[in-house]
């Protein structure tokens, strides 16, 4: 129940939008997201409602730590 | 996103699980609050990349699992008024309360109805004006802003026929709750979804006051596996700090706009969790302004309800004291198919996680 997943905003009308959620495309609302989110953009949605707004940057940071090999 | 699958590559996991094992000396008892995580670890084999001086331990972050029977039977209860219409996610179908669940509601005539969110219950208010469409509002701090949303909006569309149970739960004082109750944890692996609405900053106390480190991941292998080490690190450390791996979704602040509609609308009250009792500031219920959408009013007797059935050790499960397999009747009088708690209903209670991945490949 606590699993959000990632979307690609299509179409946007206010807080209403329409997404691309692993290849179906589902209306969802933006009115709790925590930072502005426009057509192009990848939000976490859960039950409908985008609650995330994800950043590529913060992915590939995250990414580049894990790589890492620590211990040596 | 593209990225996703990135956090699945095995190359990437297989390096953290060595970066694992270089900085594990000890035992160590690690507590995955999140029911979503169970899953994650055991659909990805996590636990093979895992040294065995690692103990993980599935805590009581089901919502399904930890609502209170009574609570159960109260939206039982309301399945039963006339002209009445039940809207739930899913997974509470199942759930039993005493002696029967939704979905035996249902197969008796009562008009219960699964939805995706909560917005699906709303449009059935207004598609059947003369029904009373009532909503099962179960969740941690993922779904309770969305319901906050949705009943604010049924507030100014003047949607009187629409109303909501809430068994909404917050998270962060039952993790105190446990560590007060004397479970042996040593550190906490914490829920990725839960925090992007919350954020880290509620788990300050657990890592300063009880000593406990607290990691908030993601739900990708990687994710899950990076989480780990970074408990184990601050273990061999002897440090006590929360730390974010999940960091694309979580902010230490959280989701200020979700933060916000949820205090709108609801307050903090004492709420039952079950296999732990009684917790202040965990329930989230509908402030008086918004109490014409309570369902609560439409209860007007006190609903009792029965003990938990002889032999079923949810709450022990729940608690972390008890692994799934452990318990008597796990598998043999308690499945999937019949469950006999609610630990093995939910895809997410650890009864069931266990059940689908671990015991049925040793049989």
């Amino acid at each position: 129940m606590c699993l959000a997943i990632p979307a690609l905003i299509k179409e946007k009308d206010g807080t209403r939008a329409k997404a691309d959620v692993g290849g179906a495309i589902r209306e969802i609302s933006l009115e709790i997201i925590d930072r502005p989110a426009e057509v192009g953009d990848y939000v976490l949605v859960h039950a409908g409602f985008a609650i995330h707004r994800l950043e590529e940057k913060e992915a590939l940071e995250t990414l580049e730590l894990m790589r890492k090999v620590f211990g040596q | 996103m593209r990225l996703s699958s990135a956090f699945r590559e095995s190359d990437l996991a297989r390096n953290i699980a060595a970066n694992i094992e270089r900085a594990t000396t000890r035992p160590h008892n690690l507590m995955e609050f999140c029911g979503t995580h169970t899953v994650a670890i055991f659909r990805h084999g996590l636990r093979t990349l895992l040294p065995e001086s690692l103990n993980l331990v599935s805590g009581p972050g089901c919502p399904v699992c930890v609502t209170a029977r009574t609570d159960i039977d109260r939206i039982l209860y309301l399945a039963d008024l006339p002209g009445t219409i039940i809207t739930t996610y899913g997974d509470m179908m199942k759930v039993p309360g005493s002696g029967m669940s939704l979905s035996d509601k249902r197969a008796r005539g009562a008009d219960v109805r699964v939805v995706y969110s909560i917005t699906d219950a709303l449009d059935l208010a207004r598609a059947n004006p003369s029904s009373r469409v009532i909503f099962n509002a179960v969740g941690f701090e993922t779904t309770a802003p969305s319901t906050a949303a949705v009943i604010k909006r049924a507030r100014e569309e003047a949607i009187d026929n629409f109303h909501i149970l809430s068994i909404h739960k917050a998270t962060p004082p039952v993790v105190v709750a446990l560590l007060e109750g004397g479970t042996a944890v040593d550190a906490f692996l914490c829920p990725g979804h839960v925090c992007s609405i919350i954020g880290s900053e509620p788990l300050e106390p657990v890592a300063r006051e009880y000593k406990k480190p607290c990691a908030v991941a993601g739900f990708e292998p990687a994710d899950v596996l990076q989480g780990i080490l970074m408990l184990v690190r601050q273990l061999e450390a002897g440090e006590s700090r929360v730390e974010i791996e999940y960091t694309r979704g979580v902010r230490p602040e959280g989701n200020p706009n979700a933060l916000a509609v949820m205090d709108e609308v609801f307050g903090k009250v004492t709420s039952e969790w079950r296999g732990i009792g009684l917790v202040e500031g965990t329930g989230l219920k509908l402030r008086q302004e918004f109490a014409a959408f309570d369902a609560e009013r439409f209860i007007d007797r006190e609903i009792i309800s029965e003990p938990d059935p002889p032999g079923c050790q949810c709450g022990e499960v729940l608690r972390g004291e008890l692994k799934p397999t452990e318990c008597a009747l796990f598998a043999t009088a308690c499945n999937p198919e019949s469950p006999v708690g609610p630990c093995m209903v939910s895809s997410e209670g650890s009864c069931a996680t266990y059940y689908q991945y671990a015991e049925r490949r040793g049989k």
